[in-house]
């Protein structure tokens, strides 16, 4: 009984995702709520349905997805691949480059955080806001090693990338931004991969500066807040 | 494809060890894509196709290993309506801000660098 509900919480997740790319692929892409039926929001949201009819509690699902977890580790690893294919894109103004990136992903994580602050919110959620702009598979590790709460980074970080690729080719139009580098590097800095999904509609070379902002920030974030916190907590 | 999976994992086992051993607060995999990176300009000699192919089938499928952890963020909304509008805010808020600012530094930054390089040639 025990493997066989093991199991079935399994084959939910396969098929949450496998109704949500059916979703997405049924909606109009041109439209605002084709970003809202995003696989991360409908595939957990219908798992999540069923999970309370079925009345399975979280902690029991999380345990049969433990090889999720494990692949999503993987998956980080398989990043160097794409940042690698696209490095040379750094070479055309490495100072520009390296300073707005420097500078956006610091200020998007504290802003976030400076702002919950002001809210006053909890630590615990500051903690899973501060990588909120970083990649899901990294910003979940970032959030493990600075107390933040898994489950809440990996909603925000999936919010973060929503509202950036929704808002960020408005507010480059109102900005009068047109170079494509420009709007892709922003997008994957503040939005990672949801956001470089955005860049590649408007152009290939959108999309390849948004894989080099979103594989930076990871790793940028992923070295350096950690031992952020660690001086502040002192 | 196996073998490219294999390199993964041993970079993913790397990289796990070196922040256990060195008790680094850095997450492990990040450490492994960094020396994948690394060793891969090293070579200098273009991706090798077996791992090109499991890097990209495995950030095709980067979605599906996250459902888990956001089903929990499902969980957390049902139980905490009130806090999670003030964190909609935080986020909207951050956001917007960094974009534009980022995106107007680097505008800036840009027309400079090609100025500066014109002027060299």
């Amino acid at each position: 009984m025990e493997t066989a509900s093991l199991a079935i919480m399994f084959t939910l997740t396969l098929l949450g995702f496998w109704a949500a790319t059916w979703v997405l692929s049924a909606s109009q892409s041109e439209s605002v709520i084709h970003l809202f039926l995003h696989p991360l929001v409908v595939g957990p949201f219908l798992v999540t349905i069923f999970l309370i009819l079925l009345r399975i509690d979280y902690q029991q699902y999380r345990l049969a997805n433990e090889p999720f977890f494990f692949l999503l580790d993987t998956a980080i690893v398989a990043l160097a691949v794409p940042l690698y294919q696209q490095f040379y894109n750094f070479r055309i103004a490495v100072k520009p480059l390296l300073i707005t990136l420097i500078f956006s992903a610091f200020f998007a994580s504290i802003s976030a955080a400076g702002c919950a602050l002001m809210f006053g919110v909890d630590i615990s959620s500051i903690a899973s806001l501060a990588p909120k702009s970083v990649t899901t598979p990294i910003a979940l590790r970032i959030a493990e090693k600075i107390g933040g709460d898994l489950s809440m980074t990996a909603g925000i970080v999936v919010l973060t990338g929503i509202i950036g690729a929704i808002f960020g080719p408005v507010l480059f139009n109102r900005l009068g931004i047109k170079d494509d580098r420009i709007k892709g590097f922003i997008l994957g800095i503040c939005a990672h991969g949801i956001g470089a999904a955005k860049a590649l509609e408007i152009s290939r070379k959108c999309g390849a500066f948004a894989i080099l902002g979103l594989s930076a920030t990871g790793i940028l974030t992923a070295l350096i807040l950690p031992y952020i916190v660690l001086f502040a907590v002192k | 494809m196996l073998r490219g999976f294999i390199a993964l994992l041993i970079f993913q086992g790397i990289g796990e060890s070196i922040v256990y051993f060195g008790h680094l607060p850095i997450p492990g995999p990040v450490i492994g894509m960094m020396l994948l990176f690394l060793t891969l300009q090293a070579r200098n000699q273009g991706t090798p196709a077996s791992l090109e192919s499991i890097a990209h089938l495995m950030i095709r499928y980067l979605y599906l290993f996250l459902i888990p952890a956001c089903v929990g963020c499902f969980f957390l909304i049902k139980n905490n309506l009130e806090g999670w509008i003030i964190i909609i805010a935080s986020v909207a808020i951050s956001t917007f801000a960094t974009m534009i600012i980022g995106a107007l530094m680097m505008k800036y930054m840009l027309t400079r660098h090609q100025k500066k390089s014109r002027e060299k040639s």
